[in-house]
């Protein structure tokens, strides 16, 4: 194993106990390390929103700034002072979130394949926020925005950019006018529009974007930054005198760290740092990762156009087109390098149903490496090998709990790329043909690998999304059980108490009315 | 519904996420010079002199008459040779080169030195015209910084060249 591959995998171990420790209080729902990405986004916006009235009520000018910005703080604190504060504290709390939605990413091998655009259009996103960030702090032009000002542009004359030493428009007090205020609040304003740009492309091909977190974690997020603005307001510092160095400051580290780092170091080591991570960031997709998967295939006989898998696709790969021989209606076609080989499409489409009496069933939209025929007859020779009081099928996504080791006389296990691509009608079909139980086992809540499969499965057997699971399946013979990677137990547990519950009613009536599909007159 | 602890257990940990941005947002505190300590920066930008050559009587004669300056300019610029002394030790000792593809733009240099408060003497030595030999321009004088001051040292031929501020 290579050092990046023992080093994502460790990181990686962490980050996946520090999500499951979270989904004790938090729910996967509501777990804030499963929706990094939301957070960070929502966090931008309660910065945007907040910068706006600052912009809107703050007097121009660069002397003017400063005695504006203090009149909120201390005067108008219930409003401006708050929402300065919130501003500073969102943005501080956006770019935290942004680095550990990066170090996510990376530690779960996000970066290649179908994922390689969402890759390469975050990683400029980091140098965007920096500079916003960075902008922002001068703005206000007291000392500390003095120290970065400075220490900024000595950092940028080690480049070869200007001719002249850009740190000589700091040299004395004189050499600042209202000019840079206003070139100041070109960079504070169209930087962040270029991030919000950027985050755009970021999720353009992303379906159902989680653009926001759920209610509730933006409502005690929201509590938790105003009571920090209350308790510890941000303030100013003393106005900025370019005549002496700033005494001590107090220091916000998730934005200006660079400027102690170069002093420690130089700029030299800075750059070669920030270039060197960049580069290595752009060009971790090219490093040694697991061949990609065979994609979705459409059978242009066997799909309808009706465009569920278009629906359900997390990543966009499917489009619809004009069918080439049917008049009026419409052909799913895949585009291979945005599909993840998930199956969700295989899922989802009508034609997967395994009550078609056809020998070999061809659906619309299949998986090569799991067709829907081959599941079918596993499916059928499982059930036909179960044997005692209750036969329980197991369908695993491959992703969460390991559920080979369940495998009995009474228990037959059929893992899958995803739970997502198992068609409703597969519970229904196993329950006729001789099964007491269906458990499904879905990665937990919010921790799906393809990020809808978990959530579409419920939905579908909730009756909430189509293709949904029949009304006269007992939702008593149907369990699903949220178990990730090391929740092994958690589920083995499941099915002993699913079992236990099937055994008290095995006698009962609700038992589906058998199928024999070589004997139904369906076609 | 939440459970009781599942409440606590976000109370505590949204608590735990706005206590850690609050501290980092301002400290540690950070300073940039120990506190007895001062600034010195020196900073010149400045055009080196064009390094003209006297043309010879047989040079001249071999010109069309209306083109016969007596001087011969070449468009790029001199290097600047540059040194300080403080308290009578080099700190610096640099050669500044013309900026542009054709060496005909500001030779231009900006260094900061961390210099303990007090009174120093200061010596800075420029030759923009590396044709001829020495310092054209000097200046040396005693500097008395207090702490956290900031001084600059530049160069501006309209305020008699090198000077302290």
């Amino acid at each position: 194993m290579s050092f990046h591959a023992a080093l994502r995998s460790g990181v990686h171990r962490v980050f996946l106990r520090c999500e499951e420790a979270l989904d004790a209080p938090f729910g996967g729902a509501d777990n804030p390390l499963r929706h990094l990405g939301a957070m960070g986004l929502y966090l931008l916006w309660v910065v945007v929103g907040s910068g706006l009235y600052l912009y809107a009520v703050l007097d121009t000018g660069i002397d003017a700034v400063y005695s504006s910005i203090g009149y909120l703080s201390l005067q108008q604190w219930y409003l401006g002072g708050i929402l300065r504060s919130l501003h500073r504290y969102a943005a501080d709390g956006f770019l935290l979130l942004m680095l550990l939605h990066l170090v996510r990413e990376w530690c779960y091998g996000r970066y290649y394949g179908f994922r390689l655009y969402s890759w390469m259009t975050g990683v400029p996103l980091l140098w965007l926020a920096y500079v916003a960030g960075i902008g922002g702090y001068w703005i206000v032009w007291d000392q500390l925005a003095q120290l970065s000002a400075v220490a900024t542009s000595e950092l940028l004359d080690w480049l070869p950019i200007f001719s002249e030493a850009s740190a000589r428009n700091f040299l004395t007090p004189d050499s600042i006018s209202d000019r840079f205020f206003t070139m100041l609040v070109f960079i504070h304003l169209g930087v962040p529009l270029l991030l919000i740009l950027g985050l755009w492309a970021h999720v353009h091909r992303i379906s159902h974007v989680d653009y926001l977190p759920s209610k509730r974690v933006m409502l005690a997020t929201m509590a938790a930054l105003l009571l920090l603005a209350l308790l510890k307001p941000a303030l100013s510092n003393p106005p900025a005198n370019l005549a002496t160095v700033p005494g001590e400051l107090g220091f916000d580290w998730f934005i200006l760290f660079i400027h102690p780092l170069a002093d420690l170091t130089s700029p030299a080591v800075v750059w070669s740092l920030l270039f060197g991570l960049t580069a290595l960031l752009f060009a971790l997709p090219v490093l040694p990762h697991p061949r990609p998967e065979a994609v979705a295939v459409v059978d242009a006989a066997n799909c309808t156009g009706c465009d569920r898998c278009l629906a359900d696709c997390p990543y966009a790969a499917i489009s619809m087109l004009p069918h080439p021989r049917r008049p009026g209606f419409k052909l799913a076609v895949v585009d291979p390098d945005l599909c993840a080989a998930c199956g969700i499409c295989a899922g989802s489409c009508p034609s997967s149903t395994p009550f078609r009496r056809r020998e070999l069933l061809v659906t619309g939209i299949d998986m090569p490496q799991q067709p829907v025929n081959a599941l079918r007859e596993e499916l059928e020779r499982a059930l036909a090998s179960l044997t005692g009081r209750s036969r329980i099928v197991v369908f695993s996504c491959a992703r969460g709990a390991d559920a080979r080791s369940l495998a009995t006389t009474d228990t037959a296990v059929m893992p899958l790329l995803c739970t997502g691509m198992l068609p409703p009608s597969f519970v229904e079909y196993a329950l006729r043909c001789g099964a007491d139980g269906v458990l499904l086992n879905t990665c937990r809540s919010g921790g799906c690998e393809f990020r809808l499969g978990e959530r579409w499965t419920n939905e579908r057997l909730q009756g909430k999304r189509e293709p949904h699971l029949r009304r006269s399946v007992p939702a008593s013979r149907v369990q699903v059980v949220g178990a990730a990677g090391g929740d092994a137990s958690t589920l083995a547990d499941a099915l002993a108490e699913f079992r236990n519950r099937l055994d008290s009613e095995v006698a009962s009536s609700d038992r589906l009315q058998p199928y024999l599909r070589s004997a139904s007159n369906h076609a | 519904m939440l459970k009781p602890a599942a409440i606590v257990g976000q109370v505590i940990l949204y608590g735990a996420f706005a206590a850690f941005i609050g501290y980092f947002a301002t400290a540690p505190k950070y300073r940039q010079i120990p506190d007895d300590s001062a600034l010195i920066k020196l900073s010149i930008s400045h055009l080196g002199d064009r390094q003209c050559r006297k043309r010879t009587p047989e040079e001249l004669a071999k010109m069309p008459p209306n083109m016969r300056a007596p001087l011969d300019c070449p468009r790029e610029r001199s290097d600047i040779n540059l040194e300080a002394d403080l308290d009578g030790q080099p700190v610096l000792r640099t050669v500044l080169h013309p900026t542009g593809l054709y060496k005909d733009g500001v030779s231009t240099v900006y260094k900061r030195f961390e210099v303990k408060a007090g009174s120093h003497q200061l010596a800075v030595r420029m030759n923009d015209n590396l044709v001829k030999p020495g310092f054209n321009f000097v200046k040396e004088e005693a500097i008395t910084l207090q702490p956290g001051q900031v001084m600059v040292v530049d160069f501006n031929p309209d305020q008699g060249g090198l000077f302290f501020r």
